[in-house]
């Protein structure tokens, strides 16, 4: 077995009082669509921003992609591709110019650059009728997430966060969203991937359940469904929120 | 220059020329305000309304009224024939100044005694008043001198104090307000442009994501003031061109020497505003921050009102300003011509509050979310 593509070891973030991540330790293989699942506030987000080197952690610390986040966070960005819950695109460039500007910033150039954009935009189907030259804010829900990955995609990382990705989207594009993370992880990419949806979590290769900062279970979904104790994922995530919320 | 300045600078650019608002704003300014200054303000005033009585009616009296008309301060809207009219002229504000010619003036002009008119101004406008009144005293004077020069049997005056105004021969307004308002303009509008760049992508979202990104700090910043830098240098021609055919202002010293110098102008301002976008939160907050930037820019730097003038705690404050540097440089420039042997300590200076600020800048920006 190869080393881990996403090592945390003993995560903690502190906002004032409050502990948002709470000594959470786990390794994510490489290859691997790895879901967080948690409720509200049960300190997903903030995870995934630690790994991607836009918090910094109170203590402990991951390895991702082979490089520690706390010694060269500036690093780690060249080696990950990540995609928020507001997408990050420029709603007043067009969809090229929204994959051109990110290709660029990641060091992409000339032909290389132009290469790369074709073959995400045909790998992500952006190329029908006008598509790339609609602006960023004329595209609805659905192809603004595609648009978003693509935008995360362009440098090939090795390991892609995705936080909450899915969130005000329709099922058709959920299911091609799902299609394509699955060609990526398959690809050899790691896929870390925060999620509300149960029959998203269904979908991923092992899950971690959070709560309040703390890690309450990790498996296969049947295993972290068995370990919360709940007949379905559903079930126990219910059970747990009203927990967390009470 | 680092190939990650590039792609900023090119997304910088498509989405100043997509923001139509902003840009006819930015190209808007320059004209309108050049025009605004250089034709409504006059600091000189002349032709100010005025009513005359008149209560000798005499030639002396007319001579004297004459006299005062023609030195293009004055423009006679009425003659009146009591005193309260002159008070009744002014109240409705037909009138700012009023002359009044008592009946015993030619007696007393003849017997060698003062004879002695009034003039009265409206000084509720300090400007015009003061105009009023220095073209009342010296054509007083002339008028003594001449009586004087006469009963000591001389053709000549003794001494003459002959002023020579240099640069600006003809003392005209908008030789000294056009070259201070390429400054002002760039300040206002160089300032604003970035102060809003930083803050706008965070509100928007995008930060977020542009900082998971291997770019540095310095090539974020530098990609995004450099497309401007463009806007500043268009804004100052056209500013110059207007002034220089529809004002007539004199383009005396090195064109290349002003260019120069203003591109370190504009890069230090652009560095403000980037700095303010690194200290506040919200787009309202940074447009805020900039007027409180701006007006102590156009009150104390020397472009209204001169520095001299002021308290030396507010003349520190000038000094404080890129503008008051600035201002400086253009005008020496512009009307003096002189090269940069006379206006280096404040090219140095400009050249500090530049690099100061983008380092300042850079120094506050972080790029994590906290």
């Amino acid at each position: 077995m190869s080393e881990p593509a996403v090592d945390i070891r003993d995560l903690t973030r502190r906002f004032g009082v409050v502990t948002a991540v709470s000594s959470l330790t786990l390794q994510i293989n490489r290859g691997e669509v790895f879901g967080l699942l948690g409720p509200n506030g049960s300190g997903k987000t903030t995870t995934i921003r630690m790994l991607c080197g836009l918090l910094e952690p109170t203590s402990g610390t991951a390895v991702v992609a082979g490089i520690d986040i706390r010694a060269a966070p500036e690093r780690v960005k060249t080696q990950i591709g990540y995609m928020s819950q507001r997408f990050g695109l420029y709603d007043d460039l067009t969809v090229a110019e929204n994959l051109t500007f990110y290709g660029g910033i990641y060091g992409l150039m000339g032909r290389g650059l132009t290469d790369r954009v074709s073959e995400v935009v045909t790998f992500l189907g952006l190329g029908g009728g006008h598509r790339l030259t609609q602006l960023g804010a004329e595209l609805s829900g659905g192809w603004k997430q595609r648009l978003a990955l693509g935008c995360a995609l362009l440098h090939r990382p090795p390991v892609l966060f995705l936080d909450e990705p899915t969130a005000g989207v329709d099922p058709a594009a959920r299911r091609n969203f799902w299609r394509a993370i699955h060609d990526l992880a398959h690809a050899g990419t790691t896929v870390l991937v925060t999620t509300h949806y149960m029959d998203e979590a269904e979908r991923c290769d092992r899950l971690a359940m959070m709560s309040l900062g703390h890690l309450i279970a990790l498996g296969t979904p049947a295993d972290v469904a068995r370990q919360v104790g709940g007949q379905t994922l559903e079930d126990a995530f219910i059970v747990l929120q009203e927990r967390d919320e009470g | 220059m680092n190939s990650r300045f590039w792609p900023m600078f090119r997304k910088e650019f498509i989405q100043m020329r997509r923001d139509r608002l902003t840009l006819g704003i930015m190209f808007g300014i320059p004209v309108i305000q050049l025009l605004m200054f250089g034709f409504a303000i006059q600091t000189d005033v002349r032709h100010i309304p005025t009513v005359v009585l008149d209560e000798s009616r005499t030639p002396a009296s007319r001579d004297i009224i004459a006299a005062l008309e023609n030195t293009g301060s004055f423009r006679i809207i009425a003659y009146v024939n009591d005193r309260p009219s002159i008070d009744a002229a002014f109240s409705r504000g037909a009138a700012q100044a009023g002359i009044l010619v008592p009946a015993d003036y030619p007696r007393n002009l003849g017997r060698g005694l003062t004879a002695t008119i009034q003039v009265i101004v409206d000084a509720s406008d300090p400007l015009s008043s003061q105009s009023a009144l220095a073209a009342a005293a010296g054509v007083a004077q002339m008028r003594n001198l001449e009586i004087l020069a006469a009963a000591a049997g001389r053709r000549t005056l003794p001494v003459e104090a002959r002023v020579r105004p240099r640069y600006n021969p003809g003392l005209r307004s908008p030789n000294y307000i056009v070259p201070g308002l390429v400054g002002l303009i760039l300040t206002m509008t160089m300032v604003l442009i970035t102060a809003m760049a930083i803050v706008r992508e965070r509100e928007r979202g995008t930060l977020e994501q542009l900082i998971v990104t291997p770019i540095t700090k310095t090539e974020l910043m530098l990609g995004k003031i450099a497309p401007y830098v463009g806007v500043g240098l268009f804004q100052m021609t056209a500013v110059l061109l207007l002034g220089r055919f529809v004002f007539d202002v004199p383009l005396v010293g090195s064109l290349w020497l002003l260019y120069g110098v203003s591109l370190v102008f504009i890069v230090a301002s652009l560095s403000l505003g980037l700095f303010i976008s690194t200290l506040v939160r919200t787009q309202q907050q940074s447009m805020q921050m900039s007027f409180f930037f701006m007006l102590p820019s156009i009150l104390l730097s020397g472009f209204m009102f001169p520095r001299q003038a002021m308290p030396p705690l507010f003349q520190w404050i000038g000094l404080a300003l890129p503008l008051t540097h600035f201002l400086l440089v253009l005008r020496g420039i512009l009307l003096k011509g002189v090269g940069l042997s006379a206006i280096w300590p404040q090219v140095v200076v400009l050249v500090g509050f530049a690099v100061g600020l983008i380092v300042l800048a850079v120094r506050r920006f972080h790029k994590t979310l906290d």
